[in-house]
């Protein structure tokens, strides 16, 4: 094929060819950096919780009657009893917060007692001995709590955390070169010591805000039932019966007293429903985008089909002088799709650049990471096999241009 | 002619469907991104108190040291800080608040009992944020000072203990105490809650009642926002040992009409802090900021960077729809060369056929726009799965958006219509004349 006559052409229809160049550029642009931005909300959505979801649900319970932390401590243990005795509930614990809940406790860990900057920071989960078993989630190393260290805290008192269970994610940071149990850690700003006990399995923080990133898997575990106005009560359905244990619970709740708040609307949570609301930007994120790259690209092959079709009608009289020529209905068909190729180059080739640039910004101003070369390459190919497909029809058209066309005057 | 024109234009649209349709739907397309997300955007970064947002100020101290937070104070004051603060009344006007969340006991002993979320505050607080009144007003400073129980709730929460009717005198209970109502706001709800950016509340639900701080601290409520200790957590035993300690949790504000006024209180600020120093307290040379609403709301990061980025790509968005109009444009326009060239002929100024095309290009817009209207009310109703549901329900189709979309998309695919209606102008007529 001969490029030299497909670039005169192009000088004469400059303005369509600039046009398509441009529009491609752009779509490059912003497909490639709205693929990256899905790929990352979807890692971030996509990571584990380390709990057994699909069982679990919360309940939210504010004491209506601002009682003692003594009444309140008694209730709560009259409620857990109540609410392990359902036929539909495995397990129930008492919590402050827990994983993906978005709001909750965090102090910095120390493993010295007289380290000053903080360095360090991780989910607080009250818990009892049947948290583990509640959440699913496994120790890897140590033993779970026992109930009788299981005690009762106050919020403005120092915390009671004689023995603690941490997260294999914190184990890993604090005691990079070896086990983590049976070491001293301080968790709770001064300087008690804490014993750790017990390492579980992944376990995530409380929330999946950009601040608590890079101690998103970080979490201790103490023993004790916190007494403030609001309780969560984790519960573990029985396989199967989800539904009915979501009902079931705030009947026995208020069964055991009416002096308590569990809200209409958002009281008792499945964990499907606490995922997605974590999750809630990062998924609209990816839908958004998603949404704008298939437009894009079919809007930006409805122009290279409407500007081809255009040049094919301009032209069926030199086709015809062409076909009449010798050349055949492939030559024609080839004339088109090179020259969409060539147009479809310079476009990438800025798109490309364009794509880099505005990702670079938004690194700076949307602590983004940088875009790997993979998607502008996939961006790439993406755009000149949709400019060959969309060329395909107008081209077609072309090459079926009959000889005669040449002698005719219109 | 103009009327001729448009029925021109109208019957052009007709006349190559398919191009048409491909326009129109790029319009549509892109006006309804840029619309959707931009009635987001404009809900987060709209400013909740125009008239005042320069003269309002948050005040922090740092009590933490440099050793925290890169050197910036914590967000919020510690008891201690906010209360020397209020005291010391150096503003104009200065209030403090931290949130609550109460339980309301029906006066009927059949209805459930439910909780509020609101705050415990001062009396400068109404007047400083123009919170307006339906029934009464706020409590006086001498309430603040009696420690008095008195209430004011919300429109929405005195319609639900009381019907509507005007409660004023009447008693409520919370949290297993007593208040009097002395006020009734009316809906007020600013967006977003600059004065309560500390516990992330900044498009929470609308707050449902007010009492008063010095009453709050007396009945041991606890706060429901944030309490941040830092690193600093040992304070002691008990709950007056917290109260004592360096946790923060109380977002301080005071009014300053003026510049100097300002300056004023920042030394007043400076010279607190070094007497703190002095006395031992602080073991680092003042460190204080006044921030105006606008700076406090960018600090935060109120606008989350999920809206700004979704209406910059649906901005690119739109004008990669706008190229593709002008390469359709173009090729919709030189098909009808010959037809340009008999009008030449038989005397058009180039002015005229301008006209003409741009005219024609309105009708594009104006079909294009009115998708874009059609897809803008769809995705609406679909902006809940794009952000949150307390950013979403901010977002809404009002009178003023209809217009810009219509007007966006009108004035949009003229100005794309400008370069192939000038190549259209160029057509010259002998050319045409002769290949026919």
């Amino acid at each position: 094929m001969q490029i030299k006559p497909i670039l005169a052409a192009m000088r004469h229809h400059r303005a369509g060819t600039l046009l398509i160049a441009l529009q491609i550029a752009l779509t490059l642009a912003i497909v490639c950096n709205a693929l990256f931005i899905i790929q990352q909300r979807m890692t971030r959505v996509s990571r584990p919780s380390g709990v057994d979801e699909s069982n679990l649900f919360v309940v939210e319970n504010y004491w209506a009657d601002q009682s003692s932390p003594q009444r309140i401590d008694a209730q709560m243990r009259a409620d857990l009893l109540a609410l392990r005795q359902l036929g539909s509930v495995q397990d129930v614990a008492p919590a402050n917060s827990f994983p993906l809940h978005g709001s909750g406790w965090d102090n910095f860990v120390k493993t010295t007692p007289d380290q000053i900057r903080s360095t360090l920071d991780s989910a607080i989960y009250f818990a009892d001995d049947h948290t583990l078993a509640t959440l699913g989630v496994r120790l890897i190393a140590g033993r779970n709590f026992t109930s009788s260290e299981v005690g009762s805290q106050t919020p403005p008192d120092p915390m009671l955390a004689s023995e603690v269970i941490i997260s294999k994610a914190l184990a890993k940071v604090t005691f990079p070169q070896g086990s983590a149990l049976g070491q001293t850690i301080y968790v709770s700003g001064g300087n008690r010591p804490s014993t750790v006990i017990g390492v579980t399995d992944t376990l995530q923080a409380h929330t999946v805000a950009s601040w608590m990133n890079n101690y998103a898997y970080n979490a201790v575990l103490l023993p004790a039932r916190l007494l403030t106005d609001r309780t969560f009560y984790l519960v573990r359905a029985r396989p199967g019966q989800l539904d009915a244990a979501m009902r079931d619970a705030p009947k026995t709740l208020y069964a055991q007293s009416r002096m308590r708040i569990i809200n209409r609307k958002d009281g008792v949570l499945s964990f499907a429903q606490v995922r997605k609301a974590a999750y809630g930007r990062d998924l609209g994120m990816a839908i958004l985008m998603g949404i704008v790259s298939m437009v894009l690209l079919a809007i930006t092959a409805a122009g290279i089909v409407g500007l081809t079709s255009f040049w094919v009608g301009q032209r069926r009289k030199q086709i015809g002088i062409r076909r009449a020529l010798g050349a055949t209905r492939h030559d024609i068909l080839s004339y088109f799709l090179t020259e969409n190729l060539l147009i479809g180059i310079s476009g990438v080739v800025i798109g490309a650049v364009l794509a880099l640039g505005i990702n670079l910004w938004m690194v700076t101003q949307f602590e983004m990471a940088r875009l790997s070369l993979a998607y502008v390459a996939i961006g790439v190919v993406a755009l000149l096999l949709l400019g060959q497909g969309a060329v395909l029809a107008p081209a077609m058209r072309a090459s079926n241009v009959p000889p005669v066309e040449a002698t005719r005057s219109v | 002619m103009f009327g001729y024109y448009v029925e021109l234009g109208l019957r052009s649209l007709r006349r190559n469907p398919l191009l048409t349709a491909l326009m129109v739907m790029a319009i549509g397309f892109g006006v309804a991104a840029s619309m959707i997300t931009w009635s987001v955007f404009r809900a987060v970064s709209g400013n909740p108190i125009p008239e005042k947002s320069s003269q309002l100020f948050t005040a922090l101290i740092d009590s933490r040291g440099p050793n925290n937070n890169k050197g910036e104070p914590p967000l919020a004051l510690n008891y201690t800080d906010a209360t020397a603060l209020i005291k010391a009344h150096k503003a104009e006007h200065q209030t403090l608040l931290y949130n609550v969340s109460l339980s309301v006991l029906p006066a009927d002993s059949d209805s459930l009992p439910f909780t509020a979320a609101g705050y415990a505050t001062n009396t400068d607080f109404f007047s400083m944020f123009d919170a307006p009144f339906q029934y009464g007003s706020g409590w006086s400073a001498s309430d603040d000072e009696r420690h008095a129980a008195v209430v004011v709730i919300s429109h929405e929460l005195n319609e639900q203990l009381f019907g509507g009717a005007d409660s004023v005198g009447r008693d409520v209970t919370l949290g297993m105490h007593t208040y009097r109502v002395v006020g009734v706001t009316a809906h007020w709800d600013p967006k977003p809650r600059f004065y309560d950016l500390f516990d992330g509340n900044e498009f929470g639900e609308p707050v449902q009642m007010y009492v008063p701080f010095t009453r709050a601290i007396d009945l041991q409520i606890d706060t429901a926002g944030n309490n941040n200790c830092g690193s600093l957590m040992d304070y002691g035993n008990g709950r007056e040992a917290w109260l004592r300690g360096e946790c923060v949790w109380i977002p301080v504000w005071v009014e300053l009409q003026t510049a100097a006024d300002v300056a004023r209180y920042r030394d007043f600020l400076t010279a607190y802090a070094d007497e703190q120093q002095r006395a031992g307290r602080f073991h680092w040379a003042p460190n204080v900021r006044l921030r105006d609403v606008a700076n406090w709301l960018d600090y935060e990061h109120v606008v989350p960077s999920e809206s700004r980025i979704s209406l910059m790509v649906s901005l690119g968005f739109f004008a990669i729809c706008l190229i593709n109009t002008i390469g359709l444009l173009l090729a919709k326009f030189m098909r009808r060369a010959p037809e340009i060239g008999v009008r030449r002929a038989l005397g058009a100024p180039r002015r005229q056929i301008y006209g003409q095309f741009l005219i024609e290009a309105a009708t594009v817009g104006l079909a294009g726009g009115l998708l874009g209207l059609l897809l803008t009310a769809v995705g609406m109703l679909g902006v809940g799965l794009l952000f949150e549901a307390d950013i979403a329900r901010l977002a809404h189709l009002d009178l003023s958006l209809v217009a810009t979309t219509l007007l966006v998309a009108i004035f949009a695919t003229v100005l794309a219509a400008f370069y192939p209606a000038w190549r259209a102008a160029q057509v010259q007529p002998a050319w045409q004349l002769k290949s026919n």
